[in-house]
């Protein structure tokens, strides 16, 4: 082993890179999970086009998935990565400027034949030159020839030999981060064993090829240590955002009592959320595709009527389609949850990108004043708390709740320490109890929230309705009447801030800056504030979870920093939003519109700007 | 013997009944709330949903539990409600409108699904509570206030909708044959499935006299056949006219003449899957033939929300996880207990929740 130029990292973030056909999303699931078995914190982007099978070779079909992984808490999956394996010349040219100067890039020499320089719309023959990538290790290594090699006694149709490809890929990197393969191994068998022990046999061949090929060449490639992350004690498991939002649905229905409904239709990238909950049938879960985004909604209510915890899950343009049925479940006052997961817009826009653009559409994309509840879990993994939050909010304060995650969350993971059911807080819902008292709009005087009676209650039959109403949902149109139920309805939402915590100030309660950010964006948000931080600047962080309404002590917070900037992956919504609940500060904006996420040094950057100006 | 003892006025409401004088609305309501008293199903299990429109005030005028949703959704939104409680008996009262144009997509995946619920279908062929405009049921070359020169497009049949959406059950009734009314709301009632009933009703104001020709009851015999299972269709003051089958097609035929005895006239199955025979009866108008009324379809098929309810019981039945505790230490999990690792500090401790 001396030969073996050894590198000891704190953290290495790694981009898998191919056609989308390469198998590129699992390749970087393995070596993320194998990655959190071994104890290192990670973090994964995955970051694919919207086309399911994108022309072959070409930059628009290139499919890439980044993790980073580290022995300290990892927030981020990496600006930029250290290690990119390219599949064919596409994968390069696409990756090319999310590479971090002199890292490695490990290339299969097969496919940059001519033909696919050409497809990937590379000038001349040598596209390193022409990338300016000249200083970084660059490793050939005939990945497809080797692939064919390997399996050349088992037989397979060619198709199923190439397929084996990143197979070979994930091995070396296996090697050299010294990652044992028996995690992966288990997968392939369960995955194929069984269905058809060739293509398992095939699979498995090929992931040992690519791991003694760099054990045997290692003079040229370098070996890395990264050690296991001194975290939190417990069970730990990796999930991404939309599983976790699934599983925080399931957990409010257990812990509320209620049976939990999910009316929903298909749409990235929140379909996740529909498919984790229609698999959990053992759980009672009730799942119903409706045959529109409308119909998902409208179902959602018919649950609620019918005393359900009941949810939908959308993206941007589903939302819009909701918009009016959201409307009603705020007249009717039932407890309904939607979860956004926030993608890049207006129209079909950036279906499988990131984006934070849905603020205001969540807050105002309604009819009358119709004021929700907004919240925006913060890392794919507490996608499960506020899911759990947003329901018990619904169901304690009869009011509905729009959860807003992203693509990034959404598809992203990271270790999570499960939970148990006892860490919990209870879940009340606010059930009728007294026939000969109640009216459906009879409120607590102290929560305004309305009493829930539902069919098959004996004695508390009643109407209610999208019109405007009287205390026994009777129609009602006096003028003071709608006076006096619109405000109503807004102190409702209002008055939801005493279930949830203050703001919390990641550094200095005061300072020269105070960095805000919202939802999807923590990750990025705490890197960049911790990096200004060690430089020794006074910046802090505060992260908005709760939107509506804004935590108490918000104006408090803001009032100790010289500067404010507020940061976000749309054009300025939060900032607007906050200029009108709080006029009295002044808000700089860093804005990013590319449907990525932050990058950690475009954030210094700007703090830095803004610190000198 | 009855369990409860119900009479119509158990289901009527306090609320005052603000329907136009005169409109067919009343003599529906009376018939359904007739429906529900002899249903002898206990009150608090009674779900009534609509849309909106003039018929979808229906609920406001009901004692049961009811919801007046919004334009359109009152076939998704009873969807939910029955999906997430089967033991629910759930009504949904609409329009022409508002499940033939705004909610015409939930209305046909309603019926696709075959959802146990009864859609009573009020086709008054215009939109009355906009005050007159054409709807999707008016005939070609209606004139309204959007069609000053006539509409220049072809009408929905409803039942056609109905059964080209595999409908399971299609009757039809008119507004001021209440006693008929009521026999078909039974039926459709005891359907196990979508049961979806259209009835001709006469708006007063923007479409007064659009049924007559087929209603007035001086004509009603010779206008109307009703179809009864097990019965030749027959019709006629007399009851001399029947309908027989001829080079695939329907036909009047009059019994005594041309050799045409009782025997030759098609008995009425509406529990036989025979789409192209059901779809004839319902398309049958004025003046060739009797317009259809009574059950012209009502065939056994799978119910979604016992379907829904069946499947989670046999996957419970094998299931390996039973609470969200066991989920969540399932699958791939890996445990972290090292000297140099922390306490948890709990989410909901950590964000100091109150």
């Amino acid at each position: 082993m001396k030969n073996t130029k050894v590198i000891e990292l704190e953290e290495v973030a790694i981009r898998f890179s191919g056609d989308s056909g390469d198998g590129m999303q699992l390749t970087g699931t393995l070596f993320s999970d194998t990655s959190a078995l071994l104890g290192n914190d990670i973090s994964t982007f995955p970051d694919y086009p919207s086309e399911i099978r994108a022309p072959q070779g070409t930059v628009g079909g290139v499919s890439g998935f980044q993790v980073q992984f580290g022995g300290k808490k990892i927030t981020t999956p990496g600006d930029l990565a250290h290690v990119l394996v390219a599949m064919n010349p596409a994968a390069l040219k696409a990756n090319a400027t999310f590479m971090n100067p002199g890292g490695t890039i490990i290339f299969d020499a097969d496919s940059f034949s001519e033909k696919n320089l050409e497809k990937a719309q590379f000038k001349t023959n040598d596209p390193f030159t022409e990338l300016k990538l000249n200083d970084f290790s660059l490793i050939p290594v005939p990945i497809t020839s080797l692939t064919k090699e390997s399996l050349k006694d088992l037989e397979l149709d060619n198709k199923s030999v190439l397929r084996c490809k990143n197979m070979f890929a994930l091995g070396l990197i296996c090697w050299m981060f010294d990652r044992p393969l028996d995690y992966i191994e288990k997968f392939i068998q369960s995955k194929f064993g069984k269905k058809s022990p060739v293509i398992a046999k095939a699979n498995l061949l090929v992931l040992h090829s690519g791991y003694n090929y760099g054990m045997n060449l290692q003079h040229m490639t370098p070996q890395y240590i990264v050690h296991p992350a001194p975290i939190e004690k417990g069970t730990y498991r990796n999930i991404n955002g939309n599983n976790a939002t699934a599983w925080g649905f399931l957990a409010a229905a257990e812990k509320s009592g209620l049976p939990l409904f999910i009316g929903s239709y298909p749409i990235t990238p929140a379909t996740d959320i529909l498919q984790a909950l229609a698999e959990r049938k053992d759980l009672g879960v009730k799942s119903f595709q409706a045959e529109d985004e409308i119909a998902g909604i409208c179902t959602t209510i018919g649950a609620a009527f019918a005393g359900h915890l009941a949810v939908t899950s959308t993206s941007g343009p589903g939302l819009a389609l909701k918009s009016e049925a959201l409307g009603l479940s705020v007249m009717a006052e039932l407890p309904i949850v939607v979860v956004n997961v926030q993608r890049g817009g207006p129209s079909t826009g950036l279906p499988t990108k990131t984006e934070q653009s849905d603020l205001l559409q969540t807050l105002y994309g309604r009819n009358g004043e119709s004021p929700v509840v907004v919240l925006a879990a913060s890392t794919p993994s507490d996608c499960f708390y506020y899911a759990f939050l947003a329901a018990k909010i619904a169901l304690e304060r009869m009011v509905p709740v729009v959860l807003l995650t992203d693509g990034f969350l959404g598809n992203g993971s990271e270790p999570w320490r499960v939970p148990t059911m006892s860490e919990l807080p209870a879940i009340t819902p606010r059930k009728a109890k007294n026939p000969e008292t109640f009216l459906p709009y009879n409120r607590d005087p102290e929560t305004l929230a309305r009493d829930w009676a539902i069919p098959g209650m004996e004695g508390f039959e009643h109407r209610i309705g999208g019109l405007e109403k009287n205390n026994a949902g009777g129609v009602n149109q006096d003028p003071d009447n709608h006076q006096r139920n619109s405000e109503i309805r807004a102190a409702k939402v209002e008055k939801v801030v005493d279930m949830i915590p203050e703001l919390e100030v990641a550094g200095e309660p005061e300072g020269d800056l105070l960095v805000i950010g919202w939802g999807g964006t923590y990750g990025h948000m705490i890197s960049s504030v911790r990096a200004m931080q060690d430089a020794g600047k006074k910046v802090s962080l505060a992260h908005f979870n709760y939107i509506k309404p804004l935590p108490k002590n918000t104006a408090d917070v803001f009032s100790k920093f010289k500067k404010i900037v507020v940061c976000e992956l749309n054009m300025g919504q939060f900032a607007s939003y906050l200029r009108d609940k709080l006029p009295e500060f002044q808000y700089y904006q860093v804005n990013k519109m590319k449907g990525l996420p932050f990058s950690v040094n475009e954030l210094v950057e700007n703090f830095d700007k803004l610190l000198e100006a | 013997m009855t369990k409860f003892n119900y009479t119509a006025k158990d289901f009527k409401s306090a609320a005052e009944v603000r329907w136009c004088p005169g409109c067919g609305d009343y003599a529906i309501m009376n018939a359904v709330q007739k429906t529900m008293a002899d249903m002898d199903i206990a009150h608090k299990d009674f779900a009534v949903i609509s849309g909106i429109g003039c018929s979808s005030r229906f609920p406001y005028y009901m004692s049961t539990y009811g919801f007046h949703t919004i334009h359109g959704r009152a076939a998704a939104i009873a969807s939910g409600v029955k999906s997430a409680n089967p033991d629910l008996t759930v009504w949904v009262m609409t329009g022409d409108g508002d499940s033939l144009a705004i909610g015409g997509n939930h209305f046909i995946h309603l019926v696709r699904r075959n959802i146990n619920v009864n859609l009573v279908l009020f086709n008054n062929k215009i939109y009355g509570l906009t005050k007159g405009q054409y709807s999707p049921t008016s005939d070609r070359g209606k004139i309204t206030k959007t069609s000053p020169f006539g509409t220049i497009e072809d009408s929905f049949v409803p039942g056609q909708l109905v059964l080209g959406s595999r409908g399971t059950f299609f009757a039809r009734a008119v507004d001021n044959n209440i006693k008929h009314t009521q026999e078909v709301l039974a039926e459709a009632a005891q359907h196990q499935g979508t049961s979806v009933v259209e009835v001709l009703q006469n708006c007063v104001i923007f479409n007064d006299g659009i049924h007559d020709h087929i209603s007035d009851p001086k004509f009603r015999a010779e206008r109307q056949i009703f179809l009864k299972k097990g019965q030749p269709m027959i019709f006629g003051e007399q009851e001399d006219k029947g309908l027989i089958l001829e080079n695939g097609r329907l036909k009047v035929a009059k019994i005594g003449e041309n050799g045409i005895t009782l025997e030759d006239i098609l008995v009425h199955e509406p529990a036989e899957d025979n789409l192209g025979l059901q779809v004839a009866l319902i398309n049958m108008s004025l003046p060739e033939f009797p317009v259809a009324m009574g059950v012209i379809r009502s065939i056994e098929a799978l119910v979604y929300d016992q379907e829904m309810k069946k499947q989670i019981e046999a996957v419970q039945q094998k299931r390996r996880i039973t609470c969200v505790d066991e989920l969540l230490q399932s699958g791939n999990t890996w445990t972290v207990d090292g000297e140099n690792c922390d306490e948890p500090v709990k989410f909901f401790d950590n964000k100091c929740f109150g």
